[in-house]
Parts: C-alpha cells; sequence; structure tokens
C-alpha cells in the first residue's frame, strides 16, 4: 500500500559473500529493542495460534441487546467484553484475535509464495542465459511502474473475492524485489571463483544454483522476507478495508476496520482495536527486519 | 544520450503493452461481463443483443486487435453502471488525483528532506532517535489507518475539517496529510542514510579539514550531494503514491480516479475498471520516462551509461 507498496523497500541490496551466520550467534547481537520486538512478535504469533483457546467468546456470537458498549472502565460498558462490541453485539476481542489469526497467516502465506516465485525466477533471470534474463527483467519492470493497488483491485475484481485469489495476490505484490535481488546475487556469484571451479568440475546450472548460489543469498533472503512480511500485512490490511480482501462472516483486521467505519462516529472502539494491531504488527516485524538488516549485516544502498 | 532516450522509450512502451494486453484478457477469462449488467429474469434473446452491443461476440482476437483500435481513437468504451463514456467519466476526475498526488508530493519533499539531514547530523542525539522512531511508525501506519484516525480526531470529535469532498482547502488538509505520511516516512529515512553515506565521504573530512564551517560542510558539501541520491528515489514513489491515493480517496470520498475505480471493481463495471487501470497506469510510466529523461538531463554521466 499501502500502500503497502512497491516502492516502499526500494532499495537493491549489495552482493555480499559470507557463510550463513548460525542463528544463535544472532541472538548474542540482539540489542535491547530488538529483544522487545521478538517477545511481541512471540506474543503476537501466540495469540493467533490459540485464538481459539484464548478469546472469551465466539467472534459471531452476536448478543443485540449489549450493541455497540464501549470498552471497560467507560460509561454503559458491559463487563466481560474488554474492549466492546460491534452493531451487531460481537465482542470486539475476540474478533481481534480471530483476525489477527486469518491476516498473519494470509502474510505469511502471501511471502513465502512471493519468495518462491521470485527467488526462483530470480534465480533463472541470473543463470537462464540472455533472452529468460530480458523476459523476466520485462516483468519487472512492469511490475515497479504500475501501482500494486492497481493490479490489487483488478484481480480481486476479475478473479472474485475468495480466500485463494487474496493468498495469489499477496504472493505477487513483492516478487520482483525478490527477483531482483536473487538476480543480482546470482550475477556476482557467477562471476566468483567458487562457482568457476565448480562448473571446471562439470557441475551443471542446478547444482551451481542449490549449492553455492542458494547459500550465499540466504540472509539477504530472511532480511527481505521479514521486510516484506510487514509490508504484506499492510496490503492485506488495506484490500480488506475496501471490502476487496476476506469477505463477512471471516473478518481481517482491515475487514474489521473497513465496516467498523460506517459506525466510528458514535463507536471509536469498532476501528480502534483492529487498527492498533494493524499497526503494531507491521511495526514490531518492521523493526525487525531491520535489526536483523544490520545483525546479519545486509548491506543496502 | 540519443539512445539512451530511445532504450528508456521502448521500456516505457513495453511495459505499456504488458498492461494493455494483460488488462484485456485478465477482464475476459472472468466469465461473461453480461452477467452482472443484465437485469433480473431478462430473456436469452436480451443477453445476445447486449452482447452484441457491446461488442463481446467476436473472437478474442478480433476483439484485441478493436480494443487497440479503439485506444489509439480515444475511445475506452462506456461504463456499465453509469451508461456513460468512460474517457468522459476518468477525464473529470484526473485534476482531482493529480492535485491531491502533487500537493503529498511537494509536502514530503519539504518536511522529510530537512528531517531526514537533521537525523543524520544528530544521529547519536535524543531528537535524531526521535524523528528516526517517527520515521519507523509513519511506516507502519497504512494510510487508510492514519486517514481513519484523522477522521475520529478531527471531523467527528473537534468537528475542524470536514470529512469528506474536495471544494475548499479544508477539504485537503486530512487527505493530504493522510497520503503523505508514508512517503514522507520513507523519504526520512533515505534522505537520513543518503546525508550520513555523504557525511562519511572523504571530501566532508577535507572541507573540514580545510576550516570550512560546519554549517557550509553540511548545507554545501554534504546537503547537494545527498538531494542527488534522495531525487533519484522520489521518481519511484510515484507509483506508491498513486496506490496511496488509490485508498485515500476512496475514505474521504475524494473526486478522483482511485475512487471510481475503487467504484468500479465492487461494482464489476469492466470498462471503467480496465479503462481506470490502463489510464493510471499510462500516466505513471509517463511521468517515470519523464523523470528518467530529467536525471539523463541533470547528471550526464547516467546518459552515457545505459
Amino acid at each position: 500500500m499501502p500502500t503497502t507498496e512497491n516502492s516502499r523497500t526500494l532499495h537493491a541490496m549489495k552482493v555480499r559473500y559470507r557463510s550463513p551466520s548460525h542463528p544463535l550467534s544472532l541472538l548474542a547481537k540482539a540489542t535491547p529493542a530488538s529483544k522487545v520486538c521478538m517477545g511481541l512478535l512471540l506474543l503476537f504469533v501466540i495469540l493467533a495460534v490459540f485464538a481459539p483457546v484464548i478469546a472469551p467468546h465466539s467472534p459471531s456470537a452476536q448478543k443485540l441487546l449489549y450493541r455497540l458498549r464501549p470498552p471497560v472502565g467507560m460509561e454503559r460498558a458491559v463487563s466481560g467484553y474488554i474492549l466492546g462490541t460491534d452493531e451487531l453485539g460481537r465482542d470486539i476481542l475476540s474478533r481481534c484475535l480471530y483476525a489477527l489469526r486469518v491476516s498473519m497467516g494470509l502474510a505469511f502465506l502471501g511471502s513465502l509464495i512471493g519468495a518462491f516465485i521470485g527467488g526462483g525466477l530470480g534465480l533463472l533471470s541470473g543463470l537462464g542465459g540472455k533472452w529468460a534474463d530480458t523476459a523476466i527483467m520485462g516483468f519487472v519492470d512492469a511490475q515497479i511502474a504500475i501501482p500494486f493497488t492497481l493490479i490489487a483491485v483488478f484481480i480481486v475484481a476479475v478473479a472474485g473475492s475468495g480466500l485463494h485469489v487474496l493468498v495469489a495476490v499477496l504472493g505477487i505484490a513483492y516478487w520482483e524485489q525478490y527477483a531482483r535481488l536473487i538476480r543480482a546475487q546470482t550475477l556476482g556469484l557467477k562471476e566468483s571463483l567458487f562457482v568457476t571451479a565448480s562448473r571446471s568440475m562439470g557441475a551443471g546450472s542446478l547444482r551451481v544454483a542449490l549449492s553455492h548460489i542458494a547459500p550465499n543469498v540466504v540472509s539477504p533472503l530472511i532480511v527481505m522476507f521479514t521486510l516484506n512480511f510487514s509490508n504484506i500485512v499492510l496490503l492485506e490490511s488495506t484490500l480488506s478495508f475496501l471490502g476487496l480482501g476476506v469477505q463477512p462472516p471471516t473478518a481481517s483486521l482491515g475487514s474489521m476496520i473497513g465496516q467498523g467505519r460506517d459506525y466510528m462516529a458514535d463507536a471509536w472502539w469498532l476501528v480502534a482495536s483492529p487498527s492498533f494491531f494493524v499497526v503494531a504488527i507491521a511495526l514490531v516485524i518492521l523493526l525487525l527486519g531491520d535489526w536483523l538488516r544490520e545483525a546479519l549485516d545486509v548491506k543496502t544502498s | 544520450m540519443a539512445v539512451y532516450i530511445l532504450v528508456k522509450f521502448i521500456k516505457a512502451g513495453i511495459t505499456l503493452w504488458l498492461i494493455l494486453t494483460l488488462a484485456f484478457f485478465a477482464s475476459r477469462v472472468s466469465g461473461n461481463a453480461i452477467d452482472f449488467i443484465m437485469p433480473e429474469g431478462g430473456t436469452a434473446e436480451a443477453k445476445a443483443a447486449l452482447t452484441r452491443y457491446y461488442g463481446l461476440d467476436a473472437s478474442w482476437g478480433t476483439q484485441y486487435l478493436a480494443y487497440f483500435g479503439k485506444l489509439l481513437r480515444g475511445e475506452m468504451g462506456t461504463s456499465f453502471h453509469f451508461r456513460q463514456p468512460v474517457a468522459e467519466l476518468y477525464a473529470g476526475r484526473f485534476p482531482a488525483t493529480l492535485r491531491l498526488c502533487g500537493l503529498s508530493m511537494l509536502l514530503s519533499f519539504a518536511v522529510a528532506v530537512p528531517l531526514g539531514i537533521l537525523a543524520a547530523i544528530r544521529r547519536k542525539a535524543f531528537s535524531g532517535f526521535l524523528i528516526q522512531a517517527g520515521a519507523f511508525l509513519g511506516y507502519a501506519v497504512p494510510n487508510f489507518v492514519l486517514a481513519i484516525l484523522l477522521l475520529l480526531v478531527f471531523s467527528f470529535h473537534f468537528r475542524i475539517f470536514p470529512s469528506g469532498g474536495s471544494d475548499t482547502w479544508r477539504h485537503y488538509v486530512m487527505p493530504v496529510a493522510a497520503l503523505s505520511s508514508t512517503l514522507i516516512a520513507s523519504l526520512v529515512r533515505f534522505s537520513r542514510s543518503a546525508m550520513l553515506d555523504v557525511l562519511s565521504q572523504d571530501y566532508i573530512r577535507t572541507a573540514r579539514a580545510k576550516g570550512v564551517s560546519e554549517f557550509s560542510v553540511i548545507s554545501i558539501h554534504g546537503l547537494r550531494n545527498a538531494l542527488i541520491t534522495v531525487v533519484t528515489v522520489v521518481g519511484l514513489q510515484v507509483a506508491g503514491l498513486v496506490s496511496g491515493a488509490v485508498v485515500v480517496e476512496s475514505v474521504f470520498s475524494w473526486p478522483g480516479m482511485g475512487e471510481l475505480l475503487v467504484f468500479a471493481a465492487i461494482k464489476r463495471d469492466y470498462p471503467l475498471l480496465q479503462s481506470g487501470v490502463v489510464l493510471v497506469g499510462s500516466v505513471v510510466i509517463l511521468i517515470n520516462f519523464i523523470v528518467d529523461i530529467a536525471y539523463a538531463v541533470i547528471d550526464p554521466a547516467i546518459g552515457k551509461g545505459a
């Protein structure tokens, strides 16, 4: 979009040659802020995974007597509904927990798909010869030039607003960044001595890709995955907010804000809690990505 | 230089062709658009007549050629919903989007560059940390959340700014602010890192060693070189800005192209949607092309490189 956008992570990463560091050595480099972020991320994951256990109510249980009640501590609040209720008397906390599950799950799937498509095409672009490179880079340029919200809106309108369509849209949202990253790394590594040596001993493109290129791109890939995850959370929430993402009765954080919009003049809590969750997740993961970039020493230019 | 412009031109052309083709095929694989505009209980004959009327009975190849022919003549079809030429609908809405995006771009640049440079100079001070933290937060708050927050505070609570429309300057404040926030956040981070990069260069040390005042070091040696990097990045932000505008317009009922696009998507008004995507895409490609040429003019080294 938001805004969440193609141009958001436009750092092209420089080629680096290093063996991937051990995960535990990473933890030793953790700053206090990054520890807080890791803790919060763990909390969000636990909340999302165990939403059915933690949620005090069913996310779809309606109590029409308790419509539009404010959070606990305010006038007219109902005990047991900590964050208040929505226009149908559903518990906002429970809905937020389930929405968290939906939003994070979708974003994770989308990020994985993007990494696989983009990474694969990037490898192909770097190793597959001139024509493959030209064709793939043509699509990369096209995707950079077009505002992604347009593509997303278009696809959803055409293919319908099912969950599988949404996952596909999130998956292709940032593939071109992975493609550019992996291509640049591959082109650099291709000329390196160890690849030349391996080639001279008869290794084919596939072997070079798997045993020499792949291990060397792990660090920048992790950094990019983390930063993109944050962007995809924002993109999913934007699409769902516009009514083009997750459809009722399923709720994601974005669609809760989108539906709460009609009542927010009188009931601000309908939009406040899901908004808080969206920003909190995006921020925590963004900060983690930024820390990872420094800790793994991935240079950006 | 001429070769560079030609290469950029061909690239822009290919991108445009890709958009047009994808837009054409995507809106045809999705089943019969006629089903969406047929009134309930329509007869098969009426449906066939409508299909013929919109030219949807011909083969895809014929339709594809006809589509390009019409585009060249500036005909973009008729909206299913408004029963009005699509070109007219968008033409009326283009200026509003341009104003919104233009103002946001200006505001972002004016706010972000000084803040980014301050953050670089005061890197270790509290003010530097604060700017950096603000930039991260601004980046993590999606446009629509900020838009909703602004609406809650300034429209519903304090009743200072109107919640929709674009008539007076008051209507501009919230949409421009909501659209700019992400751009400001990323430009702050860019100008900060560009400035830090420049300040670590040898020529800055030389300037300092010569006894040049700190102000001159920053403004003459530092700022001018950092700005080159920042300006390069701004062109790439246009696509993101337009993406944001689509969302912001639909929150504030801003009478621009984005709002119409979202409406077209929800109503499945294919001619409207398809032309909108093509139009906005073309404008963004055109802007990127102009920016590319501008770089070549400013920095001759770029033109020779290609």
